[in-house]
């Protein structure tokens, strides 16, 4: 046995999976997350692992990284099986995880976050700081990032501090690397990057995990696929043996015939105009007008100041000046309460912390900006609650156990419909959606573009912050363009293409 | 229940899958409850003096006064500030009352004096966190000084005596038998604390901005104005509570209710409001005061010294708190 698994380990360093799951299964009180799912992992090759949320995906990050252990199956690094009871262990066996949010520290410098927790000692067991500062600036440019490893972290941008987390990541000395939706957070330009630094990892033959909910770039890096569904494994293969299509089937289990829902938008009168809309240093000279049943897109690159205008426009963030008159008339927006009562709503980017206030039951987040109309004379009235809260969130065809279930314990999908539901309830005028599909997976997705466009349908006006540029194009009638804090182009019609979209964000 | 792998579009689902008395009998209030008459039993068994209604009557007053300041205490608790200058305000309070009835006040005037000392402390705090975001537990430490400070100021180590007669009835009076004139306060401002709480919007504004002040702001709660209420109502329990330790005592020294904020925090937290915010219930705080009455009651007449039954309380609070984790901690393993 011991003998066979040496001869098979010469034989697979050169062709065979550097790191294998067969079997894995992970069961939690109730759910069976993993059962028996198989996963391989090629040296110089990315692998992208698809599926829906719930798919079971982080779960296997989870058990790669030595966080969970799996119930039953093997892990194997270079054919011979291994366990990771802990981070530690599985770090030893040479595996890295880029993550969605990694955690860095701001008061320490970058060097300091690459190597915390592993950093170099000298001779007496402390850190040895030269060799430290080396090692950073070695990884750093290695990745192309430049940055001063000396330098505080919390001087840096969103762009550079994310360089940070993959050279933190890389300051192991990885064979495998786990990236967990790496472009969630970064813009066209930042994207581009990390797909050349995607590359360089390959070159240096190192085996890359890609989990992505984006099919442009499964498709532009990826060598080989892996399909889960509900915990199970679907498929694998070569990317170039199959189409967009056949991975969206095996994903979902049928076909999603078309992404973007069919519009005949029937645009009515102006219910919304913005003049004169400035801040000291987020954005400025923002103007636009909106009318009913309109879905108007704002594009922009991270930071363009796209979300800070729309918090200011919903009274979060205090504009330095700027005039908002609904239905012809001025209104003095000071506070979300204001813009509620004057029927503007916002769906923010950030569900946990600014949409849903994830510890209260369901019925509770639809009914709170409502709660003048389902109480009596500032007493709440239950039954009335429920009513609101069961036919709202019945049509955005919501899944969860009871209305009573804390909005934390569903899906990122489920826990959007449920901001969107609240909103909803109050019957605005105009609803601000900001990268409303962000993170949820490709079912919901189409949830939410399909009730978008109902409600443009039904009268409302639709205000669309969005990154994803097929989004954009599928969704809105027109587009407002934004770069640094100021509208750089009014695009509509047969204007509305890629290119013009991304020449006006980057200033081109 | 339909299984969660229905696809059926605009399917039903059910308001609870649990209801709310079966949520109930599983609560913490149940367990402290349970507490609560395991003390009073013991206590009985320990004491021949114990059951006699003029010594129980007695003992409600080592709860009373600091409960009616433990209710608004929950509620800015459940919000997520604190306010630890309440007992100062008491002695503010207090020594305002003294001060008006030396200058020859009756009893109505000093009673608004109380009350209006006690507002206007509230607000002070209130305005220091709401307006200017300094973080309550600082802002309140500080005023703890300020206030208490200021009586000292006026007392150094005098004392206010002579109060009228008849303003000896708010902490020495008896509505019928054995029932105390703080004991119905008491009572009656628990009722309407629990139904502020559970019955109501503003009870509702309360848990959400606990949970996330962020948002509770972002769904169009006007999060600062609730939180200034609060401190208000904060402020208003401490000058009532003045009202009733300044008529008991019948005098007032600068050094009345000494420590008294961390009793009050101690009754909320026994009372199971998360100390950092968010959850927590009146009934949990009601019956947390009677538990703590009916320690100090017993082991007061078993003539354990104060510094003992301290010990005890403090243990009493980390082994409430910590059983049920550990035990569910156990379960997990």
């Amino acid at each position: 046995m011991l003998m066979q698994a040496g001869s098979d380990d010469n034989a697979q360093t050169l062709t065979g999976p550097v790191l294998s799951l067969d079997g894995i299964t992970k069961t939690f009180p109730g759910v069976k997350a993993l059962d028996e799912i198989r996963l391989d992992l090629h040296p110089g090759q990315v692998t992208a692992l698809v599926g829906e949320n719930g798919a079971g995906k982080s779960t296997v990050v989870k058990i790669l990284t030595g966080i969970y252990q799996p119930d039953g199956g093997e892990i194997r690094v270079d054919g011979s099986a291994r366990r990771f009871p802990s981070p530690q262990d599985a770090a030893d066996a040479g595996i890295t995880a880029i993550h969605q949010e990694t955690v860095l520290f701001d008061e320490l410098t970058v060097a300091e976050n690459i190597f915390l927790g592993h950093a170099p000692r000298n001779r007496w067991g402390l850190i040895d700081w030269p060799r430290m500062r080396r090692e950073a600036e070695t990884i750093l440019r290695g990745i192309g990032a430049q940055v001063d490893p000396d330098h505080p972290l919390r001087d840096l941008g969103i762009a550079n501090k994310h360089l940070v987390a993959i050279a933190r990541a890389l300051s192991i000395d990885a064979r495998v690397v786990i990236m967990d939706e790496p472009t969630a957070a970064l813009s066209h330009k930042e994207i581009e990057e990390l797909y050349e630094l995607v590359e360089t990892l390959k070159a240096q033959g190192k085996a890359i995990l890609f989990i992505s909910h984006k099919f442009d770039e499964i498709f532009r890096i990826a060598d080989r696929y892996t399909v889960f569904r509900d915990g199970q494994f679907v498929g694998a293969g070569l990317i170039a043996d199959v189409t967009e299509a056949d991975l969206v089937k095996m994903m979902v289990g049928r076909e999603v015939s078309q992404i973007f829902p069919k519009r005949s938008p029937s645009i009515g009168e102006e219910v919304l105009q913005v003049a004169g809309y400035a801040h000291p240093t987020e954005f400025a000279d923002i103007g636009f007008r909106l009318n009913r049943g309109e879905i108007l897109g704002f594009y922009g690159l991270v930071g363009a100041g796209r979300s800070e205008f729309m918090q200011a426009l919903f009274g979060i963030t205090k504009p330095s000046k700027g005039v908002t008159k609904i239905d012809g008339k001025i209104r003095v927006i000071r506070s979300p309460a204001d813009a509620v009562a004057n029927g503007i709503v916002y769906v923010p980017e950030d569900r946990g912390k600014q949409g849903a206030i994830t510890a209260l039951p369901i019925f509770q987040n639809v009914t709170l900006p409502s709660l003048a109309r389902t109480s009596r004379r500032g007493f709440l009235q239950l039954a009335e609650e429920f009513k609101l809260a069961r036919e709202y969130t019945r049509r955005l065809d919501l899944r969860a156990a009871s209305l009573d279930t804390p909005v934390g314990n569903l899906s990122g999908g489920n826990q959007q419909k449920v901001v969107i539901a609240k909103w909803l309830a109050t019957q605005p005028r105009v609803i601000i959606l900001d990268e409303p599909t962000k993170g949820i997976d490709i079912g919901s997705k189409a949830a939410v573009h399909d009730f978008m466009a109902e409600l443009a349908a039904q009268g409302l006006a639709v205000i669309m912050v969005s990154s994803e540029i097929p989004e954009i194009l599928g969704m809105s009638d027109r587009v407002i363009v934004m770069r640094e804090g100021r509208i750089a182009a009014e695009v509509q019609g047969d204007d509305l293409t890629p290119e013009t979209l991304v020449r006006h964000a980057a200033g081109i | 229940m339909t299984t969660l792998h229905d696809t059926a579009p605009g399917r039903q689902i059910p308001d609870r899958l649990q209801s709310p008395l079966q949520r109930r009998l599983k609560s913490w209030e149940t367990l402290l409850l349970l507490v609560a008459i395991g003390i009073f039993v013991a206590n009985s068994f320990a004491s021949p003096y114990f059951l006699n209604a003029w010594n129980l009557s007695d003992a409600t007053f080592n709860f009373t006064e600091k409960a009616m300041i433990a209710f608004a205490m929950a509620l800015l608790i459940i919000s997520g500030e604190i306010d630890l200058s309440v007992a100062a305000i008491i002695a503010l309070a207090s020594t305002a009352m003294g001060a008006a009835m030396t200058a020859g006040a009756a009893t109505p005037m000093i009673l608004l004096v109380g009350i209006g000392t006690g507002l206007a402390c509230g607000a002070f705090n209130g305005v220091l966190v709401t307006r200017f975001g300094l973080p309550s537990i600082v802002v309140t430490i500080g005023t703890m000084s300020l206030f208490r400070g200021i009586s000292y100021i006026v007392l150094g180590d005098q004392a206010f005596r002579g109060y009228p007669s008849d303003f000896a009835f708010f902490g020495q009076g008896y509505v019928f038998w054995v029932i105390s004139f703080e004991l119905v306060l008491f009572a009656v401002l628990a009722v309407i604390y629990a139904v502020v709480l559970h019955l109501t919007n503003f009870g509702r504004a309360v848990y959400a901005i606990g949970n996330n002040a962020t948002g509770a702001e972002f769904s169009g709660i006007r999060v600062a104005r609730v939180k200034f209420i609060l401190f208000l109502l904060t402020g208003l329990m401490s000058g009532i509570a003045a009202i009733c330790l300044t008529s008991r005592l019948g005098s007032t020294r600068p050094s009345i209710a000494f420590g008294w904020e961390l009793e009050v925090v101690t009754m909320v937290v026994l009372g199971g409001v998360n100390i950092l915010g968010g959850s927590g219930s009146i009934p949990g705080v009601v019956i947390a005061a009677f538990v703590m009455g009916l320690v100090t009651f017993g082991l007061g007449l078993l003539n354990v010294p104060g510094i003992v039954m301290s010990i005890v309380i403090g243990a009493l609070l980390i082994g409430v708190i910590a059983l049920p984790r550990l035990w569910s901690k156990w379960r997990a393993a």
